[in-house]
């Protein structure tokens, strides 16, 4: 039986790692996730996770050291932020490339220059094309059930997984969080099948990472080339809603809690304008949305869980057929617009039933983000205002 | 007892016909003994992007018998960590892991992760094969490549600044064996491998290995050209076991008798050095006697 305890997403998340028997770990310090690598760090010195740590020197090495123990066959965890994740660039893509399911807590927090260490989400949907899953958070029980979660669906489908929530507003916020008991979460994962390709002591010969066209192995099958793998990688994680619904549905068979797999609503049903947003700031919509019904509104909100790989389907379904929808998110896609925005859109481009959007971007560097202005900012396209715009933005 | 015949090391080839590399590669000849030295089926190698990639081949073709894992340029002491803390984690023993990355990867962008193994304590061989260059790329200058060599980003003034010293900075981590090693005398490479593969920690190996295209010699003088820098001094062959320094090999017999050739001879042989000025030359000559009076010194206070 779990047992509640107030905590903040940063131990929600190290215990939930924990929770998963993770046997590397491999960590640098930046604000605001420095607490999850302390925690672990404390978690294996003091012998209650027997895994092993390894205090590198970048997030560069992190990463890689990660990867390489996940090909020999351990399960690993790592986490980081903002600068730390841009910092990883490069091995984004080379732990996805080498389909290791690793699970990466990713703490947001606005990218410097200039510096900021408050929260917004630039740093990981600026990684958003490297090949990884990512998953959003609302509170802290979501971080902790969705790392939990998060094993499951990377390991079947050998995909790298972010699970992202809001640096301070969740990382350091003390909430209460229902910690699931060991014996629970080890009925709903599995030990991690070793697939290093090493049989008791012998090893294959293979060096499966530089690939150019397919071309017949020694056996005389077919192996893949670089633009195939690309190619299953795509195919792989646009058929990972699959896993991720699944692994949802049986997590709350067995823990009582539903996510929502890709994509929750709230007041939705009899909805005729709908909020978008992604983490915390979704949850923030949700009080814009009780205030604007009190007035008399229709409103509702979609929140956006899973947002690689998009869910297409799930946004058509949702947006398709109501007056208006007014996205909220806090990053940019330089030269264009909101990224979430950008992404929805291009969804519904096939739905006869469009609705009149807007966009805002909002909260960037942890500027202050009020339930009132996001129910204003609704109010606007209701009134048949559509803006894209910067909200509270000050045009100095 | 150290190996002084061919016919004392094993027959095994773990590299078979059919690799990528040029012919005439020091890097090649050196692999080639490193694995006899290294390999009992468990062997598993982190190679970053270098002529080492090219060598091992396209997959699913690999003519090398011993398990790689590729990792991005700079990642390959970290990729060593996760490799040797994955097989602890899971249980697997009896591994020995192996770093193989050229100069550029060592010296240059790969030198954070190498540091960082290093002050962990993984338990690892990290090798470095020094070629002076980046050759993968086609030639440009590496901080390993000598002063008065042309190289493709150094392709008129020819570079100006002397090779950094990575054996120094390696010793600075306190590693319980350090070597340095040349294809050009192979028993000497093989004991050190073998050595090297039963010291607990890290062990760093830096072998100069002699490139035919970038440095501009015929392929045929490859063990001339490697010989040729041992007897110069230009690259002197030792180890640092547990802090005690010794000479070995052709530097030790030079040590104890004999003269260094001088700088002049070897680099005549090479095109790189075509545009090598006289001050250049003469900067490379002193560059060249005072790290072998240092090393000599060295030496001789380690071994009365
Ligand atoms: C981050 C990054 N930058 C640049 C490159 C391009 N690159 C590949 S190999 C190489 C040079 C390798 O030089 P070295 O390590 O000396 O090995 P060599 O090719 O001489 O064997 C470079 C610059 C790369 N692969 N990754
Ligand atoms: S370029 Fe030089 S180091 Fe690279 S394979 Fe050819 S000979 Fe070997």
């Amino acid at each position: 039986m779990g047992r509640i305890e107030i905590i903040t997403a940063n131990t929600a998340a190290a215990l939930a790692a924990k929770l998963c028997r993770v046997q590397v770990i491999s960590a640098y310090p930046i604000t605001p996730q420095t607490p999850v690598t302390e925690e672990l760090a404390e978690m294996v010195e003091n012998g209650s996770l027997k895994a092993e740590y390894i205090t590198v020197e970048s997030e560069h090495s992190a990463l890689a050291s990660v990867v390489a123990a996940s090909q020999v066959g351990a399960r690993v965890f790592t986490a980081t932020s903002a600068n730390g994740l841009l910092y990883m660039h490069e091995m984004l893509h080379w732990a996805a490339g080498s389909r290791v399911p690793i699970v990466m807590a990713c703490v947001n927090r606005g990218v410097g220059a200039p510096w900021t260490i408050l929260n917004d989400q630039q740093d990981t949907v600026s990684q958003r094309d490297t090949g990884w899953i990512q998953i959003y958070c609302r509170n802290s029980q979501e971080v902790l059930d969705s790392v939990i979660q998060a094993y499951r669906v990377a390991e079947r489908i050998q995909i790298p997984i972010m699970v992202c929530y809001d640096g301070f507003i969740l990382s350091h916020t003390s909430t209460p969080v229902d910690v699931p008991s060991q014996e629970e979460v080890d009925g709903f994962l599995p030990p991690l099948e070793d697939r290093s390709g090493m049989d008791g002591h012998t090893l294959m010969n293979v060096n499966p990472l530089i690939l150019s066209d397919p071309r017949p192995d020694p056996e005389g099958r077919l192996m893949p080339g670089y633009m195939e793998f690309r190619y299953r990688l795509q195919q792989d994680i646009l058929e990972s809603v699959n896993e991720i619904k699944s692994a949802d549905e049986e997590f709350s068979a067995i823990f009582g809690r539903s996510w929502g797999a890709s994509v929750w609503t709230y007041r939705m049903d009899d909805a005729e304008h709908a909020m978008v947003s992604m983490g915390s700031l979704a949850s923030e919509c949700t009080l814009a949305a009780d205030q604007l019904r009190n007035e008399g509104v229709k409103a509702g909100v979609v929140g956006v869980r899973v947002y690689r790989p998009f869910p297409r389907v799930e946004m058509v379904e949702s947006l398709a057929g109501l007056k208006t929808v007014t996205f909220f998110e806090k990053d940019v896609s330089y030269g264009y617009q909101g990224a979430l925005a950008m992404d929805a859109k291009a969804a519904m481009y096939d739905s006869e039933h469009r609705p009149l959007i807007s966009s805002y971007i909002v909260g960037l560097g942890g500027r202050d983000v009020r339930p009132d202005q996001l129910a204003q900012a609704t109010l606007k396209c209701v009134g048949g205002e559509t803006k894209h715009c910067w909200l509270d933005v000050r045009d100095l | 007892m150290p190996t002084s015949s061919i016919r004392q090391l094993p027959k095994t080839e773990m590299i078979l016909p059919g690799t990528r590399s040029c012919a005439g590669c020091g890097l090649m000849l050196t692999y080639r003994h490193a694995l006899k030295a290294l390999d009992e089926g468990k062997t598993i190698v982190a190679v970053p992007a270098s002529c080492m990639t090219v060598l091992h081949g396209v997959y699913p073709i690999t003519p090398v018998k011993v398990v790689c894992i590729n990792n991005p340029f700079a990642a390959t002491g970290a990729s060593a960590t996760g490799i040797v803390a994955g097989l602890r984690a899971t249980g697997k023993t009896g591994y020995t892991v192996v770093a193989f990355a050229g100069d550029g990867g060592t010296y240059d962008i790969g030198i954070q992760a190498l540091s960082g193994a290093l002050e962990r304590g993984t338990d690892f061989i990290y090798v470095c094969y020094d070629n002076e260059g980046y050759m993968n790329t086609g030639t440009q200058r590496s901080s390993a490549s000598p002063v008065g060599a042309v190289t493709s980003t150094t392709p008129i003034l020819a570079k100006l600044q002397h090779k950094k010293d990575m054996v120094r900075i390696v010793e600075a981590h306190n590693l319980p064996y350090i070597a340095t090693a040349s294809p050009s005398f192979p028993f000497d490479l093989y004991d050190k491998f073998k050595f090297a593969k039963d010291v607990k920690g890290p062990r760093y190996i830096e072998v100069h290995a002699a490139c035919p295209p970038g440095w501009g010699f015929p392929n045929k003088d490859l063990v001339k050209m490697g010989k040729l820098a041992v007897e110069t001094g230009i690259h002197a062959l030792f180890e640092i076991s547990e802090g005690k320094f010794r000479l070995t090999s052709r530097s030790l017999a030079l040590a104890e008798k004999g003269r260094k050739k001088t700088v002049a001879d070897y680099v005549k042989g090479q095109t790189r050095f075509r545009k090598i000025s006289a001050e250049n030359l003469s900067r490379l000559q002193d560059f060249t006697d005072k790290r072998w009076n240092d090393l000599l010194e060295r030496h001789f206070k380690d071994n009365p």
